[in-house]
């Protein structure tokens, strides 16, 4: 089968193995930097735009800001496959939510939903996804789901291979309560980093900026070192 | 029962494990490829057909039908292009009926990515959707595993890379149909001359608002067999005869026996 030169389990004397961290061979990985933030009027969210098979870059333009309900919002990393499957199911969910209720659903709800799905079927996915929304009741919140599928509700969340370069430089600058435009400054500097030194992310940075007064996009492309040219739409 | 069988999977698993070979899959080594211009959409493939290292069909088609307005190219296993783009199309068009509006390419793409996510890549299903609809024109790649891109202008396939870099040297915003046909025409012949497993001619399928779908089955030929040089065959007597014996009916009469068979004739049907 092209693409299909290994297999993922394997049979051994006691039973067939799975490597449950690596992807089946001709996956589209998301190779990524991911982050959300908490501000003072609410969340912003950030991610580079890489998308590999192997050594090859299938997307340099990618979108892994992926909306699920007005402003409940995710950064996807890990196997691009079963990422979108999971934000495509929970965005089902929460337009049904909206409906029976008649009311939007509260961020906490959506990571439930993300973690339900990601904890139940752990084996089969590989998805690392960063939750990040605005309900007028609880304000902006960040929840991060790993890879094992716990729920963790921080100030601030960094994801994807090129996290790894960055804990230092978030560390030292974070602030709680900064202003959006020093909330954009941090996450466009920190992701810039990330992009520098993690091989497997790249391309542009993409931003979303969750308040009150809804979803705004920016976009920084690497042209003029990520300076530009920001809000979009 | 419907749907697949996955029990050989196991058997090639234990025997893989046992150091045997898995059986080898007809695939087809590809260059496929979309393009976007500013009145419809473009996708246009090779026709070379592989198994193993043997070109197994010279002129395949690639471009399979999902509605009039929506076409798809696939790359990877033929059995599972052909196979899923079939009944894709097939749901598609229950869908139409059922609405009583015409097809959207989201939906196409929706679909095929949750039928191969369903089945977690052993479909071995890589496709280039393109379509126009109510909301506008449409393009989407769609790997083995459920993954989905947007973009306007891709390649899939061995030849992808080759395809990708005509692409990403010439192509340029809001071209005009016949820009845009020599475009990707021109990524496909990228992909026939440099990959091993792309080769023969260029199919292309131009889908445009208000216009009937146009399928360009071989619009180009850039590999059209030549006039033989030499003629290889010898003229009859160039080879001497050095005896010659002539053997007769009743020459080889001596070497049969025939014998009746007792029993009844009923027994045994006979074509008439």
């Amino acid at each position: 089968m092209v693409g299909h030169g290994g297999l993922t389990g394997m049979l051994g004397e006691d039973g067939i193995h799975v490597d449950m961290n690596h992807l089946k061979s001709g996956e589209v990985n998301l190779g990524t930097s991911i982050m959300a933030i908490n501000f003072k009027d609410g969340v912003i969210l950030g991610a580079d735009s890489r998308t590999t098979t192997g050594a090859y870059i299938a997307n340099r333009v990618t979108d892994k800001l992926t909306q699920v309900h007005d402003t409940i919002w995710c950064c996807r990393s890990g196997s691009a496959a079963d990422t979108q499957a999971v934000a495509d199911i929970v965005s089902y969910h929460l337009n049904m939510y909206s409906i029976v209720n008649n009311e939007a659903p509260s961020t906490q709800v959506a990571a439930a939903l993300f973690q339900e799905l990601c904890y139940e079927n752990k084996d089969m996915l590989s998805a690392g996804i960063i939750i990040a929304g605005y309900d007028p009741r609880h304000g902006g919140q960040v929840y991060s789901i790993p890879l094992g599928g716990s729920l963790h509700k921080q100030s601030y969340s960094i994801g994807g291979s090129g996290s790894t370069y960055i804990y230092g430089y978030c560390d030292a600058n974070w602030k709680e309560n900064m202003t959006e435009e020093e909330g954009i400054q941090f996450v466009r500097g920190a992701l810039r980093e990330a992009i520098k030194w993690d091989g497997s992310s790249g391309g542009v940075i993409r931003l979303v900026v969750l308040t009150a007064d809804g979803a705004q996009r920016h976009l920084y492309l690497p042209d003029n070192g990520y300076a530009g040219p920001g809000a979009t739409k | 029962m419907t749907g697949f069988d996955f029990s050989n999977y196991n058997r090639n698993a234990a025997l893989h494990a046992k150091g045997v070979p898995l059986p080898k899959a007809t695939s087809t080594g590809t260059t496929i490829v979309g393009c976007i211009y500013d009145n419809g959409v473009v996708i246009a493939a090779d026709t070379r057909a592989t198994s193993g290292p043997i070109v197994a069909d010279k002129n395949c088609e690639k471009l399979h039908y999902i509605a009039p307005k929506i076409w798809c190219a696939g790359a990877g296993t033929a059995a599972d292009t052909e196979f899923t783009t079939a009944i894709i199309s097939s749901n598609v068009e229950l869908h139409s009926l059922s609405t009583g509006r015409p097809p959207r390419v989201i939906t196409c793409m929706t679909l095929l990515k949750q039928h191969l996510f369903r089945h977690q890549g052993h479909i071995g299903a890589y496709l280039v959707v393109a379509g126009v609809d109510p909301t506008g024109t449409g393009l989407y790649t769609v790997h083995a595993h459920g993954s989905t891109d947007k973009l306007p202008y891709v390649t899939m396939g061995s030849g992808s890379l080759a395809a990708m870099s005509v692409f990403e040297s010439t192509w340029k915003p809001n071209m005009n149909k016949e820009e845009a046909i020599a475009l990707a025409s021109e990524a496909i012949k990228a992909g026939i001359f440099n990959d091993l497993g792309s080769g023969s001619n260029v199919d292309v399928c131009v889908i445009e608002k208000d216009k009937p779908t146009q399928l360009m089955r071989n619009y180009m030929t850039p590999n059209e067999r030549g006039q033989k040089e030499r003629d290889y065959r010898f003229a009859k007597g160039t080879t001497a005869i050095l005896n010659e014996k002539v053997f007769t009916k009743e020459d080889l009469r001596k070497y049969v026996t025939v014998e009746e068979i007792s029993g009844d004739p009923n027994l045994m049907e006979v074509d008439p």
